[in-house]
């Protein structure tokens, strides 16, 4: 039988009382158990980072941490980006430089972004590449992206 | 009161879906009452199948569905969109590794994995044909069964069709030098990122299919087919897909799913894993030997090319791939003398399919490596002998054919100018440069309904499948154009065959062209009907009016759109419908069904260097020129161009799909098999776009979407050449490859 456990989770600011399945991930309970699918699965062996999240702010590949392990913790998502209806100014970067293409990915380029830009004011390039290196683009609109992060980051300090 | 939203870049339609999580994704619709679907495969390419034991899957609660062959009314449906060979499910063996050999549906995803694994298959690994010289060994096993051929001479042979393309005289044609090759390019995977999904579902006395598709309608066409339903009666949902490179234009596991929904009237949906995606589509590989003729001014005198291309075990759409690319298999120069002998090759591997660039970039490969060979013996510059040899707006590359379209020499010299070509190569690199063309579509038909609603604001109907390149943002540009509407004020509405109507394909770069054009009929169409209202409510001839791009210009002076609209809908409202369609009919004798549209012309120029020490290659610089016609969104252009480009390095630098002696794929998925990160992409990149207005979409536009990958190996290959001097002939330039090629060279200059 599944072993089901109950975890405490807070989701883009709101608590959250969990029964989980033990051997679920965190990306399967984001998705089928809350319904948060803006997080995205592709290759489930943390190697795309379409499923990246921030959990207690650093970015997780969220397919490789079982949903008990993030018991107690801060998980963040693409859907809580936006603030009060008011897109985050990395959000707004990534429409002014088209940087979504299909699109698949961009959830997890933006919380790898979002952790970057938490911890680096003013990324250099190398640190942008190296923060962004485990988010594959196969539209590989990766120049696009990067400029968005560079927007981003001089309108945060700005 | 200029209302001209081409050429601009505004944001993407569909943009704020996309940074919020909004977008919903097959994977992400919500389902009531939905079975999870799982695969059951075995580990080999062919296999024997003995026998199929379910009780131990059936046993596992939720488990409401386990299906094989023998399950199925007999003899099981065949499909494909060029030959109806490929089954629901594996009949009798597997003709390649991932083929499933029954499916498995249950209440919740878990079930459906652990049933699968239950599924007790009892195989028998059978010799197969894994690589071109093995499947046309002489006592090869056949891919597939010659009763499934019936009236083809090739029946008794893995290969498939055998085209030539000839022109002039090749064996009489009079060279000073001949230049005699070989080349390989590998089996490569698209690796969208959002691997291939499906559903189903009983809808009424129909069906409902959802899936990543890029061709609802040939989708909705081929399930009515085989499941004998009226095509109203097959609805299909075509949510954008997270990419699809051409890995997602024609149907696979659709009828399965389709099949497992009427069997338990449910909403059934079956999401691969990355893995599975990688045994759903890959690239047509390809080997060539290439004869290239010269005389000693550089002038191409003949070409003598022969194809190699390993199709899948079923066909999908790879046929027409190897046909299409090699009509056009000489590139864009005059060349008098032309045999191009191509032949399609089934083998025991994924089904290769359309893939961006649509079988050009294998045989630019050879091609273009060919004419470098040739410019180094004639001691010619590498860009020099291509201007000699390109055609220009008017002149033919094919004979009879659709002439160049563009002025191929500018784009070339403004790759020049911008890699530096004529500066001296600093110490240490290479430099490379080769150009690509591609036939656009052969034929086409779009239809597309705008509605201008009483507010001036746009609805916009097209059945074009937005899969990262955009076509939606260029729709709503022409409609808000074309109808004075702001942008935020257009809605493009695809994805529905019930709702939106025909469009034949989104494939080949066509959509700016085809349903551009559809689209701005429609727009004329609402305009006309605009100055029959201005008539009536001015009291004013028609022939005094003229609605242009948003503005009425009535005798009294301009007026937009909407003021015009909202008057004279009047107090009931109401909305103004116009209707446009494009079509390319097709030409019974034309060796592809019909003339291309245009072409996509692009040169492609880097400057590298290689460390000899490990082999890896690192791009300082990386410039692709397009001839646009017109761009009309310049920032999708670019990421067009980009994306294509690195993709294409991709293709030339690192990836390949390995087999072993079974058939298995043994890099399946992303840790094996790799893709460019951001990590890996060239230093400096640059994309210019050549803009001449002479395309026939609306504005001078062209297509885009694959030129910038079109000759991305060719380029990179001659600048290796460049720079250490060894020339490499086989794809892709892996460390490994590299430094063993260069260790051999060096090796053998020592003896």
């Amino acid at each position: 039988m599944t072993q089901r456990l109950t975890i405490d989770l807070t989701v883009n600011g709101r608590p959250r009382q969990l029964d989980v399945a033990v051997h679920h991930t965190l990306l399967e309970v984001l998705r089928d158990d809350i319904g948060l699918t803006g997080t995205k699965e592709c290759c489930v062996v943390g190697e795309c980072g379409a499923c990246t999240v921030l959990v207690d702010g650093h970015s997780v590949n969220s397919c490789l941490m079982l949903a008990v392990e993030a018991d107690g913790a801060d998980v963040r998502t693409v859907e809580g980006l936006a603030r009060d209806g008011e897109l985050d100014p990395l959000q707004e970067a990534f429409l002014d430089n088209s940087a979504a293409q299909c699109g698949f990915c961009i959830p997890g380029q933006l919380m790898s972004a979002t952790a970057l830009l938490d911890q680096i004011d003013d990324p250099s390039d190398e640190q942008i590449q190296e923060a962004l290196a485990g988010n594959l683009c196969r539209c590989a609109g990766y120049e696009q992206i990067f400029a968005a992060v560079r927007q981003a980051a001089r309108e945060r300090s700005a | 009161m200029s209302t001209m939203k081409v050429g601009l870049s505004p944001h993407r339609v569909g943009g704020y879906e996309r940074v919020t999580g909004a977008q919903e994704y097959l994977a992400d619709i919500p389902f009531t009452d939905v079975l999870y679907a799982k695969l059951v495969t075995i580990p080999c390419g062919r296999g024997r199948i003995i026998s199929i034991d379910k009780s131990a899957a059936l046993a596992v609660p939720g488990v409401r569905l386990v299906l094989s062959a023998a399950d199925l009314p007999q003899p099981v449906a065949r499909f494909g969109p060029q030959y109806r060979d490929r089954p629901v499910l594996a009949v009798g063996e597997t003709k390649f590794h991932g083929e499933p050999v029954a499916a498995v549906a249950a209440d919740s995803k878990d079930a459906a994995e652990e049933a699968a694994r239950l599924v007790k298959v009892e195989y028998e690994v059978l010799p197969g044909v894994y690589t071109v010289a093995q499947a046309l060994a002489p006592d090869a096993p056949l891919v597939r069964e010659p009763e499934l051929r019936p009236g083809d001479e090739l029946a008794g042979s893995n290969v498939l069709t055998r085209r030539v393309f000839e022109w002039g005289d090749v064996d009489t044609a009079q060279a000073d030098l001949v230049i005699d090759e070989s080349y390989s390019f590998p089996m490569i995977t698209h690796f969208a990122i959002e691997p291939h999904a499906f559903a189903a579902a009983p809808d009424d006395d129909g069906i409902a299919i959802w899936s990543t598709i890029q061709h609802p309608y040939l989708l909705q066409r081929m399930m009515a087919e085989l499941l004998d339903l009226p095509l109203a009666k097959v609805r299909v949902y075509a949510p954008d897909p997270g990419g699809g490179f051409g890995g997602k234009q024609n149907m696979k596991l659709e009828p399965l799913v389709a099949m497992m929904a009427l069997q338990t009237g449910r909403p059934v949906r079956l999401v691969l894993t990355l893995d599975e995606s990688f045994q759903a589509s890959r690239r047509v590989s390809a080997e060539f030997r290439v004869r290239s003729g010269f005389d000693r001014d550089g002038h191409i005198i003949f070409q003598d090319i022969r194809s190699d291309y390993m199709l899948g075990a079923y066909a999908d759409i790879a046929e027409r791939v190897v046909t299409k690319s090699q009509y056009t298999a000489a590139g864009p120069y005059k060349v008098p003398n032309v045999r191009i002998t191509a032949r399609s090759i089934l083998s025991n591997t994924t089904p290769a399919c359309a893939f961006r660039g649509f079988g050009t970039p294998q045989v630019n490969w050879a091609v273009e490596s060919n004419i470098d060979a040739g410019a180094r013996a004639l001691g010619i510059d590498r860009a020099e002998i291509r201007l000699r040899n390109l055609a220009t707006r008017g002149e033919e590359v094919v004979p009879d054919d659709t002439p160049a379209d563009g002025l191929w020499p500018e784009t070339v010299r403004a790759a020049m100018d911008a890699i530096g070509w004529d500066t001296p190569t600093p110490a240490g690199r290479g430099r490379g440069i080769a150009v690509g063309i591609k036939a656009s579509a052969t034929t086409g038909l779009s239809y597309s309904t705008v509605r201008l609603l009483a507010d001036g604001s746009v609805l916009v109907f097209a059945g074009t499948s937005d899969m990262g390149q955009g076509a939606r943002t260029i729709f709503a540009q022409i409609a808000a154009t074309e109808l004075g509407a702001p942008m935020d004020a257009v809605n493009v509405v695809s994805g529905d065959t019930s709702v939106v109507p025909y469009d034949q394909q989104t494939s080949a770069s066509r959509s700016t062209v085809f349903m551009g054009n559809a689209i701005m009929r429609a727009c004329r169409d609402i305009q006309a009907q605009v100055r029959a209202m201005a008539a009536t409510a001015e009291s004013v001839p028609e022939s005094q009016i003229v609605v242009d791009r948003g503005v009425v210009s009535l005798p009294g002076g301009d007026v937009p759109i909407v003021d015009i609209v909202r008057a004279g809908l009047g107090k009931l409202g109401g909305e103004i419908i116009g209707n446009g369609m494009y079509r390319k009919e097709v030409q019974p004798e034309h060796p592809l069904g019909g003339s291309p549209a245009f072409y996509e012309f692009n040169c492609t120029a880097v400057e590298l260097s290689v460390d000899e020490e490990t082999g890896h290659i690192t791009i300082h610089k990386h410039v692709i020129v397009g001839d646009t016609g017109k761009s009309l969104n310049p920032a999708q252009v670019a990421g067009q161009d980009e994306g294509a480009a690195i993709q294409g390095l991709g293709h030339t630098l690192m990836e390949h799909m390995i087999l072993d002696e079974s058939g298995r794929i043994r890099n399946l998925g992303a840790i094996d098999y790799r893709i460019p990160t951001s990590m890996d992409l060239p230093l400096h990149m640059e994309s210019v776009a050549i803009e001449n207005g002479d395309g026939p979409g609306p504005y001078g536009s062209k297509g885009v979407s694959e030129g910038g990958l079109l000759s991305v190996q060719s380029a990179v290959g001659s600048a290796v050449a460049d720079a250490t001097g060894v020339v490499i002939r086989q794809l892709p330039l892996t460390p490994e490859h590299v430094w063993r090629s260069i260790r051999d060279a060096r090796a053998s200059q020592d003896q």
